[in-house]
């Protein structure tokens, strides 16, 4: 029990010491990444957003996170209220097959839709990174929403129609104020999915950079490394704060306050 | 003119007729039940007045029009759930309130109306709790409460009492029928619970496999049922095998096997019949005495029930026990089985 408990912790150390380095050293006065620290500062913060190359990648990798996170989610809530609502031919080979690119490696995946988009003469842009983003992001949407579609009584929609409601009320007052919750689940998970994401952007992005790849090009210069430091540690935080975020949206139940009364 | 209007009503699923060849007149303010075993197609029937399904052939209409091809949304009906499906994003209040925003009342209006009603329904003051606040039956008066408040012409209700516990069933039963009658709106009750059905409702019809085998009241179901499924589905029978031995101006004298040459009044057919047919005599267990009667037998099994007591009596030349159910205790050693020739149902032999 007691040998259980150290390598519980061991395998912890193992999996965020590495990651809390980042932070720690983001603050350290110096431009060497070493121990003993030198002293604290905060001046690689002040470098970082003084730097507008930087700005403009983070602007890149909000706008395609966030265009991302919209479409997967659209296109994800469409398939799942498909999938759930209509006995479908052949459902589980076609969630297998859109789940698939979840499983290819990304540097197969990247170079195949290099490969496309050169064939059909689409130009490396942030909208080639979108499309790319999406083979990721469609299969995290699509789980997540069709969780909250089975988790309602399909008779709650008759009981909407029965009263008088149609299609189009009935989703607006029944449907999505029931799944909500994994929508936003949907539409966060999808943008840490496409923020983080550093291979097929590298791949796709063309002159435009997302952050990660801007980050992947600082790393050749030695001086500019507790910089990317501090906007690792930046990334970090927002990151977890995005998945905690988004699984207290996934797990509220359906407990919400109700408007009226 | 019937208020609710079945005609030749049918609902394939693939190669299985759910519904088959339904005709059925439901009166104006009638409490009107629809009775089988699960599966034998009421809950589809249902689901086509509702307008959840639609039929593959026939026509609906309610109150003179026509229901073929018109949405659920659009229809004079009001359905109370199996599952009683509340809302559970809303409260109380809001859960009856739904159907009521195309009326575009007043704000005050709306909350007088929903109030009313759910003093009706005795929820009052609970306009405000969740619908995982409440218990079964407080979910079940929300369910009745939600469709009533729209005063539809016609109230469906799908097994409305299948998740409560039997005492509770019993007092919603109660209430249910006091309520059909003090607002007059038409209720039909879909159940498979022929005590639910026979207290409740004022006309009754029995399905199996999807089609109509009796429509009539509680009472005439239990004394005149015309076919054997339906003697057996409405309370326990046995049931004898028997021979019309001759017909005497009002009665009629049979040759019953182990009963022996029985007569029954000319009335308890409800078939045409001639000297020599083979039909089914059906008789109850309350109606048969242990003592006094023809038919030698011995008890081999009994139970108290309190009120009567149940007993199960082998008679030569019958495999199976007839059931007799008698108030008071039993007497000791062989019993003389008897009954009142009026007791006799005569059924079509099938």
């Amino acid at each position: 029990m007691k040998s259980l408990r150290a390598y519980a912790f061991a395998y912890l150390a193992f999996l965020y010491l590495p990651v809390l380095f980042l932070p720690l050293f983001s603050f350290n006065n110096s431009h060497f990444i070493a121990f003993p620290l030198s002293g604290f500062t905060l001046e690689w913060y002040r470098q970082l957003f003084a730097d507008d190359a930087m700005l403009h990648a983070l602007g890149n990798s909000l706008e395609v996170g966030a265009v991302t996170a919209l479409l997967a989610t659209l296109l994800g809530l469409m398939a799942a209220k498909a999938v759930t609502q209509y006995r479908l031919r052949g459902v589980g080979a076609m969630l297998g097959f859109i789940s698939l690119p979840l499983f290819i490696p990304d540097i197969v995946l990247g170079l195949s839709l290099l490969l496309l988009l050169g064939v059909i003469g689409f130009p490396l842009s942030l909208a080639g990174v979108v499309l790319g983003h999406l083979t990721l992001c469609i299969p995290f949407a699509i789980t997540v929403l069709i969780a909250r579609f089975e988790g309602f009584d399909r008779n709650l929609e008759e009981v909407s129609a029965d009263l008088g409601e149609g299609p189009w009320m009935t989703f607006w007052r029944v449907s999505f104020p029931l799944i909500l919750p994994g929508i936003a689940a949907s539409l966060l998970l999808t943008f840490i999915t496409s923020f983080d994401e550093f291979l097929l952007a590298y791949f796709l992005s063309g002159t435009e950079a997302t952050l990660p790849v801007y980050i992947w090009g600082q790393l050749r210069f030695p001086e500019r490394l507790p910089m990317v430091l501090a906007l690792g540690a930046l990334i970090l935080v927002a990151s977890v704060a995005l998945v905690i975020l988004a699984e207290w949206a996934r797990n509220r139940g359906v407990e919400k306050k109700s408007i009226g009364a | 003119m019937a208020f609710l209007s079945l005609s030749k009503v049918s609902k394939r699923f693939g190669d299985f007729a759910a519904v088959d060849g339904v005709d059925l007149e439901v009166p104006r303010g009638a409490f009107f039940a629809l009775l089988g075993p699960s599966g034998c197609g009421k809950t589809t029937l249902l689901r086509m007045i509702a307008g959840f399904a639609q039929p593959d052939e026939g026509i609906i209409a309610i109150d003179g029009a026509m229901m073929n091809g018109v949405p659920a949304n659009l229809r004079p009906t009001n359905m109370v759930f199996q599952s009683y499906a509340i809302f559970p994003h809303l409260n109380v209040f809001d859960n009856v309130a739904y159907g009521l925003r195309k009326e575009r009342l007043g704000k005050e209006a709306l909350r007088a109306r929903v109030e009313a009603m759910l003093a009706t329904v005795r929820l009052e003051g609970l306009g405000a709790r969740r619908a995982d606040e409440l218990s079964g039956g407080q979910r079940q008066r929300v369910a009745l409460a939600r469709a009533l408040v729209k005063q539809p012409k016609l109230l469906l209700l799908d097994e409305p009492l299948g998740a409560l516990d039997k005492r509770l069933r019993q007092a919603m039963q109660v209430e249910l029928r006091a309520l059909q009658k003090s607002l007059g709106i038409t209720f039909l009750l879909v159940t498979h619970d022929q005590e639910e059905a026979l207290s409740m409702a004022d006309q009754v019809a029995v399905m199996s496999g999807g089609k109509i085998l009796q429509v009539a009241s509680p009472r005439e179901l239990y004394e005149r049922p015309k076919c054997r499924a339906v003697a057996d589905f409405i309370g326990e029978v046995n049931f004898f095998h028997a021979t019309v031995k001759s017909i005497d101006g009002d009665s009629v004298t049979a040759n019953a096997g182990v009963l022996g040459l029985v007569t029954l009044p000319r009335a308890n057919f409800t078939f045409p019949f001639a000297p020599g047919d083979h039909i089914l005599l059906a008789l109850r267990p309350e109606r048969i005495t242990l003592s006094g009667g023809t038919v030698a037998g011995e008890i081999i099994a009994a139970s108290f029930l309190g009120e009567r007591s149940h007993y199960q009596v082998k008679i030569a030349g019958r495999a199976e026990p007839v059931f007799v159910a008698s108030p008071g205790a039993a007497p000791q050693g062989p019993v003389m089985l008897g009954w009142q020739p009026e007791s006799l149902i005569s059924l079509p032999f099938e």
